[in-house]
């Protein structure tokens, strides 16, 4: 469980999170939608403390996270996965010592079992062959799809996924939704999917959030918020270019 | 004038707080130092790194340079017929003051600035931020093992310099100018003392460290992509650059 009191956070001169409010349910998949910039990214990274708010206070199965010290932080974050927006990617390493790299750090395993995990959670992501390649050689999707494999290759109580589909081809996003569903389901990982994709919200949310001017204005169930009275709501659920939210 | 000492006192608070944070920053990598794991793999990789970036540059510097000193003393000390002093100059000029500052600084200009550029990236890209959320303290496993590789292969690095000056002068003093070789060698040995080494080397030791926190602190502080990590780079090492100059005034002070 976590909940989020009163977040505020300024960036560059901006307020980006003004006094948000959010529960995330136990072993549910909540995902979190809002516009190019309306601030999901930094969200996320407040719940595992890679930032810490100007006010506000998140726990985390009772802690309160932003009063964390760094060591106590570090012991924490254990309970975590993340995929960044951007994959982030250890560039000196291959893909193979990516994705077995939370284990190689936080598990005594040996090298023989360690391959084997990287090339079942590769295979889940629909990689093959490719643990001997160095990140500057593969594609946009494919490094998303490395770096999916190095968030859940511990299958922690946690993931917190940014843009898990986007820049993926129809029939791989179709592959990753299931994924993150079927981890979910298996393990009842607590899951944070923040994304613009409205369709593969449909699929795999189990409650929905959505984030605009700093805060939460809607939270439910997908009849909920595909039923929600709000314009701002309707109009980015349906991605009109008319409505209250304006272009550019 | 008014807006004239403004801007100094703009610019000197902003000194003052940014050698704050490097201390504050030097200060953490210490605690991390010492806490488990110990991560001698990641070591071992930064001595290499710091080694192999910077051998070619050193020894080409240390030998050039004692050779120029041979030929420049010797051009100096004829007028007075004591030709035979080249040696002397040569070793005490090297192992005091040269072989330390110019090998820090050509060593700030390959592997500090490497590092600054590396962190850097790791920094835009969220490599290090990626690093964190997987539980493992960036600092403990990135800065750490740099300003140890620092601190270590300064002294090795600044004793090859040693070494080499004094072979370039040899060869430049005994081959070219004609100097007696054995009273060039004995000339050398004679004044050259333990402590002048030990001296030269602690003050190695020094800029060793001075040069790996501050590719490693700029690196680690770097943010706006591509343009940030060349920034970071470039006053990476116009500041150590400073640093060991400035310093290496207050410690031969101190220590000779
Ligand atoms: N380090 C930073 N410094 C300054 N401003 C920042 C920083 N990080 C984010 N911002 C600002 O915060 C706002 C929200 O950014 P964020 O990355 O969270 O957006 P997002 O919702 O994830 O967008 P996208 O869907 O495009 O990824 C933006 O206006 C951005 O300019
Ligand atoms: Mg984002």
């Amino acid at each position: 469980m976590i909940k989020i009191f009163n977040l505020w956070k300024s960036l560059g001169g901006k307020e980006v999170l003004r006094g948000l409010d959010l529960h995330i349910s136990r072993g549910m998949i909540t995902v979190i939608i809002g516009g190019s910039g309306s601030g999901k990214t930094v969200l996320l990274r407040h719940l595992i403390g890679l930032l810490k708010p100007d006010a506000g206070s998140i726990f985390v199965d009772g802690v309160d996270i932003t009063k964390l010290n760094e060591i106590e932080l570090n012991e924490f974050r254990k309970k975590f996965g993340m995929l960044f927006q951007s994959s982030a990617l250890f560039d000196s390493l291959r893909v193979g010592e990516n994705v077995g790299f939370p284990l190689k750090e936080h598990t005594t395993l040996s090298a023989r079992e360690i391959e084997e995990l990287v090339r079942e959670k590769l295979a889940l992501v629909g990689l093959f062959g490719v643990e001997h390649l160095m990140p500057a050689e593969l594609s946009g999707g494919m490094r998303k799809r490395v770096g999916l494999a190095r968030a859940i290759i511990r299958e922690p109580e946690i993931i917190l996924y940014d843009e898990p589909t986007t820049g993926l081809d129809p029939i791989m996003v179709d592959a990753i939704n299931r994924l993150i569903m079927d981890l979910q389901h298996k393990l009842s990982i607590t899951t944070v999917v923040v994304t613009h994709d409205m369709s593969s919200t449909f699929k795999i949310a189990h409650r929905i959030a959505m984030l605009y001017g700093g805060s939460i204005i809607a939270e439910g169930t997908t009849e909920e918020i595909q039923e929600s009275q709000d314009p701002v709501v309707q109009q980015f659920i349906h991605g009109l270019a008319e409505g209250p939210i304006k272009v550019g | 004038m008014i807006a004239f000492l403004e801007l100094i006192g703009a610019k000197i608070a902003e000194t003052v707080e940014e050698a704050g944070r490097i201390m504050l920053f030097f200060w953490h990598a210490i605690l991390w130092t010492f806490r488990p794991p110990f991560r001698l793999r990641n070591l071992v990789k930064q001595m290499e790194m710091v080694g192999v970036n910077s051998l070619t540059v050193v020894t080409i510097t240390a030998t050039f340079t004692g050779m120029v000193l041979a030929l420049q003393s010797y051009t100096g000390f004829r007028r007075f017929g004591a030709e035979t002093l080249v040696g002397t100059v040569v070793a005490l000029s090297m192992t005091r003051e040269l072989g330390p500052v110019l090998t820090a600084l050509m060593v700030a200009g390959r592997a500090g600035s490497f590092m600054a550029a590396e962190l850097g990236t790791m920094r835009v890209t969220e490599q290090i931020d990626a690093l964190g959320t997987m539980a493992v303290n960036p600092v403990q496993f990135l800065i750490v093992p740099r300003i140890l590789a620092g601190i270590v292969m300064l002294p090795i690095l600044t004793v090859l310099a040693d070494v080499l000056g004094m072979i370039g002068g040899y060869v430049v003093g005994v081959e070219l100018l004609g100097i007696n070789s054995a009273t060039y060698v004995r000339r050398t040995f004679d004044y050259l003392e333990l402590e002048d080494i030990y001296n030269g080397l602690i003050k190695a030791t020094f800029f060793g460290l001075v040069l790996s926190l501050i590719g490693c602190y700029k690196g680690y502080h770097a943010e706006g992509g591509a343009e940030g990590v060349g920034r970071a780079t470039t006053s990476s090492v116009v500041l150590a650059c400073t640093l060991i100059l400035v310093s290496d005034y207050f410690l031969s002070a101190l220590l000779f």
